[in-house]
Order: structure tokens, then C-alpha cells, then sequence
């Protein structure tokens, strides 16, 4: 897994709430059975105005101009900055993937759900949590201001706004951990294969039910 | 005295393997299902790492996002799928259980199905487990007394190679629905009305666990649709205490343990509740004959009414980002403020879905359409059965009959509608009463608009032409 120290980006908006994961990549293209190129596809229907299938040649295709990611202004971003419950519905790991693919290697929103959230980590992504009136902030600074980038330290746990101001936000030490130095926490969790064999020792004896042949 | 457990702790507590020093946990998975769509970057993980599988004998694998659904094209099994990116999902899927010795029911099995109706149907998931697969409707099997809920593939591929999953303990949420249903209210109707009432978000950090008179009254079934669909409520993991009905569902089942080891596991079994003085981190308390059958207007599954119910007016909203929710559905839906549920006309009705596709569901359907007659306005109504034991069982009491008699299609086990994979879906603007779990934009098909209901209410829908009250149909 790539890691994530600091980031300085250009921030582009996802202004509403409980954008699903659906909406940040529709289903047709879980049909992939790769783990890369879900980019093209990354909010596909608000980001063209046709019907996207998997295979297409998207450059081809007509392009929203009121789709916030085809504005010139926020080209190259690598911020997303969106509103609350964030990432909600099904647990598909092709949403963070998408994200990553599209250039984005953070979200800054006041609330995600939990399975779009641990999926953030195991691909390098970092899903910042600021507060709703913080975020109001954020998104009205953005507006205002083409060009607009925010700096995320993961390190010291701070987004800084170009006018100085710090926020501080919080995540889990492991979670930071692994992803300040890139981790698998595969590797990490098979350093206690032992723990593990003797926990299944224990329950084959009491509970052996659970050990039966399908 | 030491403080009472929740349902949840003790799930918790007799898999946990190790805590580490920054609060995470490793937790034991005891079951592990897997289906075509977010399994194969995993094995392929675990090939690129040179890793194999803890225990091949704790996982069960079926293909049912992507499998077509008309006889027709099932018959020549994977090789007859015509979507050339589908095949090759579900013949990966069939590979890799091949190679790496997983036991699969494969497309044109008998106990092929939706991966949450296959799992307690054979007694592959059993109370007290920790299960998990990679697709957020795992939580359904939290109906056993089961710590269930999805998992992303990366995750997936952590459980392939270690037989656990790093955790977070989740707060405990209590739903309790007191008192009894009205005649003709659902399960369905039952978690539409919690949605509705807490939000989309409203168990984010959460397990709940659903008590109260009316879900120790409901069958497994009923308890199954509503754990399904707690994800839809935020929380990762929905659950339901086990009681006699848990044990009498249980028994007998293919996987379901036999002689000693059942009554060993009775033993433990019968603990699986919360404790009287269990505390909770929140409760919610609601009346269960205050609960009417529900119908989603908008496009998040907190967006419902009763079928009584109008639209609601975004100017009476005075949260502006709800707000801007409710006039953008209100544009996607093709809606009115203040349109009355019932006069909102469908062109396709789907009932199916991992939260609506089991034996019971079957029958209450059945018995709305019986007799009666599709109405010519709507363009197709669609019956998936959640897997060919449903379906063998269903058409062993002659519901099959029953619903082609009435002009809906008789179809063969999957996914179906619900993500509308595979072929089949909504066209751009159709609205469709829909069994299903998830209204969003796109999901049931490019511009389709969909509308969540129970199976008595769908199977009005597809007769009336329309939404209706199925308690006075």
C-alpha cells in the first residue's frame, strides 16, 4: 500500500449529503475483476451525460459541464471535499479505488459510513472527519476562490487553510500507523498466527460445531 | 457486581483473539462467504503474496450479483451468460474456488442462490458465528443471534489469509418495537419505519440490536428482512436474540450441527441475548401498531412515507442540506410536493433481493396477486426467488403458478433488479415497486426510479397499476 504523509492540493467539491457508493461508482463497472482503472468511471452518472458501459472509450463521450470535476478550476485536484455520511450503502471496495484512480488521495467530510471509512485506509486514501461547521467553511473558502488547496498532515493530524489556520482531526493509531508508513496489515496480522492457532485450538474443543466440513 | 453483557459483547468477546496497543482488536471469523463481484482482486491478493487460505473449510462461495435470471439463458450455465464481462466474474469466481479448494455452489446448483438466503438456508451460518463477506447485506445473517456485517476486499483477502479481521468495538444501539403489527404491516414496513425514523446515518458506529414484542413475535424471515436492511440505517451489524424460533429454524439444516454437538451448542446458544442489565449506549423506543405499510418517495431510504403519506414540501425543510436532498429527489423522481404515495404509478415491479426473496415472501405475494390480474399499465413484474431451494419449494406449493397465472414472470435465483447487474433493469424514468433495499439514483438501472416496499405491497402495486393499501386491497 502506497503511504500518506502530508498532502498540499487543489480541493474540489461534492457538495451533498449522503452520496452513496453507487453514485461514486455505478455498478455496472464492478464487472472488472481488476483492481485499477475505475478512474474514467468515478461519479459516471453525474460526469457524462450518457450511459456508461464497461469497455467504452470515455473520452468519447459527452462530458456534463456542470459536473463540478469538469470544470477547469478543479483539474488535477486531489482533495474531495463532501458533506455528511459520506460513502453510505454497499461495501464495494471499486468506490475508494475509484477515487484513488480518479487522483484523490484525500476526503474531508464531517461523517462517513463505516464500511466506505475502513476501506479508505487499506488503499492509501485518508478520510479526514472536521466538524459540520468547519466543513461549512472549508466549502465557502473553496468557492470563493479558484485554485483553492488545502495541506493535510497526517503526522500531526492537521488540515491547514491557506490563511494559516489549523484543524486537528483524529484517527486511530493503527490506522495511522499503517498508513503514514504504508503498511499490509496482512503482514501485520499474521505476526500473530500463534495467538490466532491457539484461540482455534480452544474453540475446536468447546464449540466444534464451527470446524465442520462444508 | 460485574455490569450485564449486550448481545454484542458476548459476540464480540468469544472471538476475540488479541488487542493490540492502539485499541484495535483481532477479531475470529467463523464464516466466510464469498460471491463473484468482490472476491477476485482478493484471491489474486493472496496469489500475488504467495499466500493460501487459513481454512478453506470456513468459507462458501456462490455466484449471484451477475447471473441472468431467465431460464433461457441459465441453461447452458456460465457458459450460456451473454454478457462477456459477467461470464468471465462469474467463471473467475468458479476458478479460483477450484483452485484454491473452496466449496461453491455453483450457477445451476439447487443450492445456488442470493448469498444472504444461502447462508442460514443451509445452516452454513449458525448463531453465535462471526460472519462476514464482502457485500454490506451481511448483516441480514445477524437474524441467527450471528455477529455478521460486510467487508471490503481488502478485508476479504485479510480474512482469506488469517482468518481474522482488525476491529473496532461499535457502540451498542437498542431498537426496541413494542406491542404488536396491524394486520398487513411487514417486516419490510417495520425497518422502512426505523429508517425513516433514526436516517440513513442514524446507526453509523453502531451494532443494533432489534428487541421488543414484536421482533420475538416475527418469524426468521421477517427477522432476516429486517437486519438486512440495518446497513440502510448506518449500522454495519444488525441482530436479533436468539429464541425458540431461532433453534427451530435452525435444526435440521444441512450444516446445522447434529446429536452431541447440537446440544453442545444449544448450551451456548441459549446465552446468546442481552443481559436484563445490559446497558446500551442508545435506545430507541417505538410502537409497533403505530407502524403502517411504507412506500420511499426519494432516492436515500430514509426518504419514506407511510402509504397514506404525501411527498413532502422541501420549503417546510429548514436544514438546508436536506433540503437540497429532498428538491433533488424530488427532480430525479419525476415527484410533486405534496403528491399524494398513492397516486404514484409504476411501470415495473421486482420482487426479490436478498432482503425480500425467501420462501415467506414468496407466499405473501403469492396470496396478494392470486386470483387477480397485472394491470396492463405496468410493463413487467418480475418474481426472483433468492435461491433454488426457494424456489423448488415455491413451486412445490404451486406459487409459481399463482404469479404467472396473474401475468408476473416466474424467475431463477439471483440478485436480479436489486443492482441490476446482469440484464435486468429499470429503463431511464420508470418507476418501480421494488422488494429491494436501495433507492439510490442509478441503482436499479440508468435514470430508473425505484420505490422500496414489502411483497404484499409490491404485489398490490403490480395489479393496481399504482401504490394502495394493501390492508384494504
Amino acid at each position: 500500500m502506497k503511504s500518506f504523509t502530508t498532502l498540499q492540493g487543489v480541493v474540489a467539491p461534492m457538495d451533498r449529503a449522503n452520496v452513496d457508493t453507487d453514485l461514486i461508482i455505478p455498478k455496472q463497472f464492478l464487472k472488472s475483476i481488476k483492481r485499477s482503472g475505475f478512474g474514467p468511471n468515478l461519479f459516471d452518472e453525474l460526469r457524462y451525460l450518457d450511459e456508461g458501459f464497461p469497455g467504452q472509450d470515455n473520452a468519447k463521450r459527452p462530458l456534463n459541464p456542470d459536473f463540478v470535476l469538469n470544470q477547469d478550476r478543479y483539474q488535477g485536484a486531489s482533495v474531495l471535499l463532501a458533506r455528511k455520511n459520506f460513502g453510505c450503502g454497499s461495501s464495494r471496495e471499486h468506490a475508494p479505488w475509484a477515487l484513488d484512480d480518479f487522483g484523490f488521495r484525500c476526503v474531508i467530510a464531517s461523517s462517513y459510513a463505516d464500511i466506505f471509512f475502513n476501506n479508505c485506509f487499506k488503499n492509501g486514501l485518508l478520510p479526514v472527519i472536521l466538524p459540520e461547521a468547519v466543513v461549512d467553511v472549508l466549502f465557502a473558502e473553496m468557492y470563493a476562490e479558484e485554485g483553492y488547496q488545502l495541506k493535510i498532515d497526517l503526522e500531526k493530524q492537521q488540515v491547514l487553510r491557506p490563511n494559516g489556520d489549523c484543524h486537528s482531526f483524529e484517527v486511530d493509531d493503527f490506522r495511522r500507523h499503517c498508513l503514514l508508513n504504508g503498511l499490509d496489515d496482512i503482514g501485520l496480522s499474521l505476526q500473530h498466527a500463534d495467538d490466532i492457532k491457539a484461540y482455534e485450538e480452544k474453540r475446536r474443543q468447546t464449540a466444534p460445531w464451527l470446524f465442520g466440513a462444508l | 457486581m460485574s455490569q450485564g453483557k449486550t448481545l454484542y459483547d458476548k459476540l464480540w468477546d468469544s472471538h476475540f483473539v488479541k488487542s493490540r496497543d492502539d485499541g484495535s482488536a483481532l477479531i475470529y471469523i467463523d464464516r466466510h462467504v464469498i460471491h463473484e463481484v468482490t472476491s477476485p482482486q482478493a484471491f489474486e491478493g493472496l496469489r500475488l503474496a504467495g499466500r493460501d487460505l487459513w481454512r478453506k473449510d470456513s468459507i462458501i462461495a456462490t455466484p449471484d450479483h451477475n447471473v441472468p435470471t431467465t431460464s433461457a439463458e441459465r441453461a447452458a450455465g456460465v457458459d450460456g451468460i451473454e454478457d462477456e464481462v459477467a461470464r468471465i466474474q462469474v467463471k473467475t469466481l468458479d476458478d479460483n474456488c477450484d483452485e484454491f479448494g473452496v466449496t461453491e455452489f455453483k450457477i445451476n446448483d439447487q443450492r445456488q442462490g442470493i448469498v444472504h438466503v444461502i447462508g442460514p438456508e443451509t445452516g452454513a451460518c449458525l448463531p453465535g458465528m462471526t460472519i462476514v463477506c464482502g457485500d454490506s447485506h451481511t448483516s441480514t445473517n445477524g437474524a441467527l443471534g450471528a455477529l455478521a456485517h460486510g467487508i471490503g476486499t481488502s478485508e476479504v483477502e485479510h480474512v482469506f489469509a488469517s482468518q481474522c479481521l482488525v476491529a473496532m468495538k461499535m457502540k451498542n444501539l437498542l431498537i426496541r418495537v413494542d406491542g404488536e403489527l396491524g394486520p398487513g404491516v411487514s417486516p419490510k414496513d417495520v425497518v422502512l419505519a426505523i429508517i425513516g425514523k433514526i436516517g440513513t446515518a442514524g446507526g453509523t458506529g453502531y451494532a443494533i440490536e432489534f428487541g421488543g414484542q414484536v421482533f420475538r413475535d416475527m418469524s426468521m424471515e421477517g427477522r432476516m428482512t429486517v437486519c438486512n436492511m440495518a446497513i440502510e440505517a448506518g449500522a454495519r451489524v444488525g441482530m436479533v436474540a436468539v429464541d425458540q424460533i431461532t433453534l427451530d429454524y435452525v435444526e435440521g439444516k444441512t450444516y446445522a450441527p447434529k446429536g452431541e454437538q447440537w446440544d453442545m451448542a444449544l448450551a451456548e446458544w441459549n446465552q446468546l441475548h442481552s443481559d436484563t442489565d445490559a446497558e446500551f449506549d442508545s435506545v430507541v423506543v417505538m410502537d409497533g401498531a403505530a407502524i403502517e405499510p411504507q412506500v420511499s418517495w426519494g432516492t436515500s431510504p430514509e426518504m419514506v412515507q407511510p402509504i397514506g403519506g404525501k411527498v413532502p414540501n422541501p420549503a417546510l425543510e429548514s436544514d438546508p442540506v436536506k433540503k437540497e436532498g429532498i428538491e433533488r429527489a424530488l427532480v430525479y423522481m419525476g415527484l410533486q410536493a405534496g403528491q399524494s404515495i398513492g397516486d404514484i404509478h409504476v411501470d415495473r415491479v421486482f420482487i426479490g433481493s436478498c432482503t425480500n426473496s425467501r420462501i415467506e415472501d414468496m407466499r405473501a405475494a403469492a396470496a396478494v396477486v392470486k386470483g387477480r390480474q397485472k394491470a396492463a399499465s405496468v410493463k413487467e413484474a418480475i418474481v426472483v426467488p433468492g435461491s433454488g431451494v426457494v424456489k423448488a419449494q415455491a413451486e412445490a406449493e404451486g406459487l409459481d403458478q399463482i404469479f404467472t397465472a396473474a401475468g408476473l414472470e416466474w424467475r431463477e435465483p439471483g440478485c436480479s433488479m436489486c443492482l441490476a447487474m446482469n440484464a435486468d433493469k429499470l429503463g431511464a424514468g420508470e418507476h418501480c415497486a421494488s422488494t429491494s433495499n436501495r433507492n439510490f439514483e442509478g441503482r436499479q438501472g440508468y435514470g430508473g426510479r425505484t420505490h422500496l416496499v414489502g411483497p404484499e405491497m409490491a404485489a398490490a402495486a403490480a395489479i393496481a397499476g399504482h401504490f394502495v393499501d394493501v390492508r384494504s386491497f
